[in-house]
């Protein structure tokens, strides 16, 4: 080692090349060893957040109880033109939960840019297949939760929306990711607010396609007889509050899911994919 | 530098020589993490992990470091340590992985484990470099949970996510202080505590600058 000289030309080659041999090693083997325990993580955190979504737990749960949960529901892809289900190989994957929606969102070849005028949601580009999960019952389609996203006042906000076998009534809305002020537009993730989602109704059947479901200024009236289409807004969060009628607005029109919806309530969703 | 004991090396940071309040480096992150104080607590573990490991591997090679690229090294070091604290955190605590989401990755740029390498680790042996590395991780760790413990709850009503003060939204008294989340209020909160420091410990006050001259009143004439 007395030969050694650290600070000549081939020193530093040498202890360079010696630390990054030993730094590669330390980084690449924490990365495969604990990469099959991250996929699990993150897979586990998509399907706890649609379960959430549909009601189906609440509160603390353990890991074994979101998987069995999800036992019960069937991931499908949609064809938002068109509202019929396709095949995962249309997508270029085996099985519809592997398929990356907000991939997609990105590849010209499977999505579309949005002009502003039909921009409500604030998403910029959307893509062409969106991913569906659907709970059947005898079967019959018992719920299905559809994801939705769109622009707050800070960020996009990105939940799900769980609608009961009419395909009209709301079970539940959530968001898993966002990044609202705390306290006014944060306030989506309230317990409080959320629990006046479940019987809501997207859209008035009777009256055009639509959907009226919507967030006011303040309380909803009772006696008011759209009450069943409003939503009170969040205090001191109005461009939040504006953003989540938009994005309802959007997810549930025709560039949405109402093509796929209406499939539903006439019975001609094409349950054999 | 053998003389100094184990115990000074590893609680002076904390009060006396805290890298934060005394040395005001390492403020970014604590501005970022500190909305609750799950997130503080475990940033503050992997802080001091990430100092006390790289300290510990710079000081067993610093005799081997080329002086010219011993920068690199160290960064080299400190890179794939918290790569490797990220990857854990991945996979054992996603839930607050996802929180601190890019701030875990931006130790590698907090100043507190790069200061300690250049400033400590290079001129002394690999067990007191390692008890330094712990000790500055716990003077930030110290701030940390102070700052996150006044934040969450003025903030948001609780401590490690149980509700403390009940919130006037869910049927409480306590209506919340909405700025205590946001990242402004760090600043006043370490501000605050600075003052408090240097009025307790009033040697950590630095000499002023300059002097304004003394007001003086000259008539025309």
């Amino acid at each position: 080692m007395s030969s050694f000289r650290k600070d000549s030309v081939f020193g530093t080659v040498v202890v360079a090349l010696a630390l990054c041999l030993v730094c590669s090693i330390i980084v690449a083997s924490a990365a495969v060893l604990l990469k099959p325990t991250q996929l699990r993580n993150s897979e586990l955190n998509v399907k706890e957040n649609i379960l959430r979504a549909a009601n189906l737990i609440s509160g603390q749960v353990a890991a074994e109880e979101i998987e069995q949960k999800f036992n019960l529901i069937t991931p499908r892809i949609v064809d938002l033109e068109t509202g019929e289900y396709v095949e995962p190989s249309v997508v270029g994957v085996n099985t519809a939960i592997q398929y990356d929606q907000f991939k997609a969102a990105k590849d010209p070849q499977l999505s579309k840019g949005l002009s502003s005028g039909e921009d409500l949601a604030g998403i910029k580009r959307r893509e062409r297949y969106a991913t569906v999960y659907t709970i059947e019952e005898d079967g019959k389609l018992d719920r299905v939760i559809l994801p939705v996203r769109g622009y707050g006042l800070w960020s996009t906000l990105y939940g799900f929306i769980a609608l009961q076998g009419d395909a009209n009534t709301v079970i539940g809305l959530g968001f898993y990711q966002h990044a609202e002020t705390p306290g006014l537009g944060g306030e989506v993730d309230n317990p409080n607010w959320k629990a006046q989602w479940p019987g809501k109704k997207i859209y008035d059947l009777e009256e055009g396609r639509a959907p009226e479901i919507h967030l006011v200024k303040g309380s909803v009236r009772q006696d008011d007889p759209n009450a069943q289409y409003q939503v009170d807004g969040l205090a001191g969060a109005t461009l939040t509050s504006r953003g989540i009628t938009n994005l309802l607005k959007y997810w549930m029109g025709t560039e949405g899911f109402q093509k796929y919806l209406e499939r539903i309530r006439a019975g001609e969703a094409n349950s054999n994919v | 530098m053998s003389k100094i004991s184990a115990k000074k090396i590893l609680f002076e940071p904390i009060f006396t020589n805290n890298p934060i309040a005394l040395q005001i480096i390492g403020i970014c992150s604590a501005l970022a993490v500190t909305t609750s104080l799950q997130l503080s607590v475990v940033m503050a573990i992997a802080v001091c992990l990430v100092t006390a490991f790289s300290s510990f591997a710079i000081a067993l090679i610093r005799t081997q470091i080329p002086t010219s690229i011993r920068i690199i090294v160290q960064m080299t070091i400190i890179a794939s340590l918290v790569i490797v604290v990220d990857q854990v955190l991945k996979a054992y605590a996603y839930e607050v992985s996802k929180q601190l989401s890019v701030f875990v990755g931006l130790i590698i740029t907090n100043c507190i484990v790069m200061g300690r390498a250049e400033a400590f680790a290079m001129q002394n042996g690999p067990i007191p470099s390692f008890l330094d590395g712990i000790g500055n991780g716990l003077g930030y760790g110290a701030v940390l949970v102070f700052v996150g413990t006044v934040r969450e709850l003025l903030g948001a009503g609780k401590l490690f996510g149980v509700e403390i003060l009940p919130l006037v939204n869910d049927g409480g008294w306590y209506v919340p202080n909405g700025l205590l989340l946001l990242p402004p209020s760090a600043f006043f909160i370490i501000g605050l505590m600075i003052w408090g420091l240097r009025t307790w410990k009033p040697s950590q006050v630095e000499a002023p600058d300059y002097k304004p001259a003394a007001h003086r009143v000259k008539e025309a004439f």
